[in-house]
């Protein structure tokens, strides 16, 4: 057996992938998803409260947001998994009864989303031209609703893109709670495949692996691109509802159907 | 411009002063507009001006001093309910960029005022036409030139029925061959009788279409009265040399 031949069996073993394909769709596909998602979902709520903190007029406020946000963005990833995983383990375990690490690992991974997702809707906001507030105000707005009906909006707008990288990264890091030991049915896709690749002495497993989170990366960091484009070149316009306007001559028109790049 | 709910009021500031820090921008501003009329704020930059109307619709309070519309100080009034009151048009137009042109309108109908979706988008359509911009409802901000944008702004202010209007170098921006169009819409919005202060670096504008022009220097009116007392006989050795800088 030459050499090349070896590198083939050892990374693409197709029957050792094809082995593992089930239980990586079924049950490391929907545990990575859920790790992912709750994180994003729970980072992002906190990332915002984070952020106005952040530019609130209260200095406490600001201190506050600016120390969490160092000490969860200046941690390694698994130092944050392992010392909230193992740390509160106990403590839920007395309140609660389960002993699953799960729902300590999604909230390990919310903590440090929400010092990066927090630090984007920040400069978002900040980079709102303060015109806009003056404006809305000038309307009759406290500031309050200027902030939610106009500036913030904006502010998200401008960093959708870097949420989505942020959703990318969390994807990625998911894989990190296979340090809190999961039960079986817990397993996402990278614990999973290296299961497998260890049982059978093949990293195939772990190839098959790799590339399902290609399959969700790609897609995601092709979303960011478009996102990105459209917001530098305008979106479609809309046609009026009375249907009288005639389409703007000088509105650049993006179709998105044709340019291969619509999710 | 006819509208009900809009009545013509008279504006008058007495005694103004307000600091940032050690810098002493306004130093003691007294004014009055009579009802229906428009007076043009003209001074040299870093004078005040576009301060004096920020000041007086409560952007930023002042530190001493009374603001009076119909001779009822307004300073414990909800700051946010007189603001409704007073429409501002800026320099940079400010419209939210991400919305339509209608949209832009519509937002305090629907929110301040309480319109419902319906009315209020009706209500812009009537607003953005007078201003002759009905066709471009749809459009983003991005899609719009200078001049038509700062038209949507006007629209923006005029649809709140606003007792006076203020404006704030609203041309000092556009392209030349676009800023006859927005004076001209500030014309005629001053002949129907609304009650507008205008700061302006347009000397054109403020003799012709002002009933009084207020010339601010270093934080102080300098100067005020009829343009054609100002204009021709200034009396101050500053406005004399402001005016043979700028005419």
């Amino acid at each position: 057996m030459d050499a090349f031949q070896q590198l083939l069996d050892t990374f693409f073993d197709w029957e050792a992938m094809a082995k593992v394909l089930p239980s990586l769709l079924t049950v490391g596909l929907p545990n990575t998803l859920i790790l992912a998602t709750l994180s994003g979902v729970i980072g992002t709520l906190l990332g915002l409260v984070l952020a106005v903190m952040g530019i609130s007029r209260n200095r406490l406020l600001r201190w506050l947001a600016r120390i969490y946000t160092d000490v969860f963005r200046g941690v390694p990833a698994v130092v944050v998994i392992l010392l909230i995983g193992i740390g509160l383990g106990p403590i839920v375990r007395e309140l609660t009864g389960s002993v699953s690490p799960f729902p300590l690992g999604i909230l390990a991974l919310s903590l440090m989303a929400a010092a990066y997702i927090g630090e984007i809707f920040r400069s978002g906001i900040q980079s709102v031209d303060k015109g806009q507030l003056e404006a809305t105000r000038a309307l009759g707005f406290s500031y309050g609703a200027s902030m939610r009906l106009v500036v913030v909006p904006q502010g998200i707008r401008r960093v959708l893109p870097a949420l989505v990288n942020q959703f990318i990264s969390l994807i990625k890091d998911s894989s990190l709670v296979y340090f809190l030991g999961l039960l079986a049915s817990e397993r996402e896709i990278f614990r999973i495949g290296n299961d497998a690749a260890a049982n059978t002495g093949n990293l195939s497993p772990l190839i098959a692996a790799a590339l399902l989170y290609l399959c969700l990366t790609i897609p995601l960091t092709h979303l960011v691109n478009y996102i990105d484009h459209r917001m530098r070149v305008g979106r479609p316009e809309k046609h009026a509802a009375s249907g009288g306007t005639p389409p703007m001559p000088d509105a650049p028109h993006l179709n998105v159907t044709s340019d291969g790049v619509t999710p | 411009m006819t509208d009900s709910t809009s009545t013509s009021v008279s504006l008058t500031a007495k005694n103004l002063h307000l600091s940032f820090g050690h810098n002493h921008v306004l130093r003691g501003i007294d004014l009055h507009v009579e009802k229906g009329t428009t007076a043009s704020v003209i001074g040299p930059s870093g004078s005040g001006k576009s301060t004096l109307l920020r000041v007086m619709n409560r952007l930023i309070e002042p530190d001493q001093g009374d603001i009076l519309i119909d001779g009822r100080s307004i300073l414990t009034d909800d700051p946010n309910t007189l603001r409704q009151r007073i429409g501002m048009v800026f320099q940079q137009f400010n419209l939210f960029p991400h919305k339509t042109a209608v949209e832009n309108v519509s937002l305090a109908l629907r929110k301040l005022k309480g319109l419902s979706r319906d009315e209020a988008q009706a209500l812009a359509l009537e607003h953005l036409d007078r201003v002759g911009l009905a066709h471009k409802a749809d459009a983003r901000p991005g899609n719009l030139s200078g001049g038509q944008q700062q038209r949507v702004a006007i629209a923006r202010a005029l649809a709140m029925s606003p007792d006076v209007m203020f404006f704030d170098e609203a041309t000092s921006s556009l392209d030349p061959e676009l800023v006859k169009g927005i004076l001209s819409l500030m014309a005629d919005l001053a002949t129907s009788g609304m009650t507008m202060v205008v700061v302006t670096h347009e000397m054109g504008f403020a003799r012709n279409v002002s009933d009084t022009v207020i010339f601010m220097d270093g934080g102080v009116v300098v100067e005020s009265g009829p343009p054609a007392q100002l204009f021709d006989t200034p009396q101050s050795p500053r406005l004399r040399s402001f005016l043979s800088d700028v005419l």
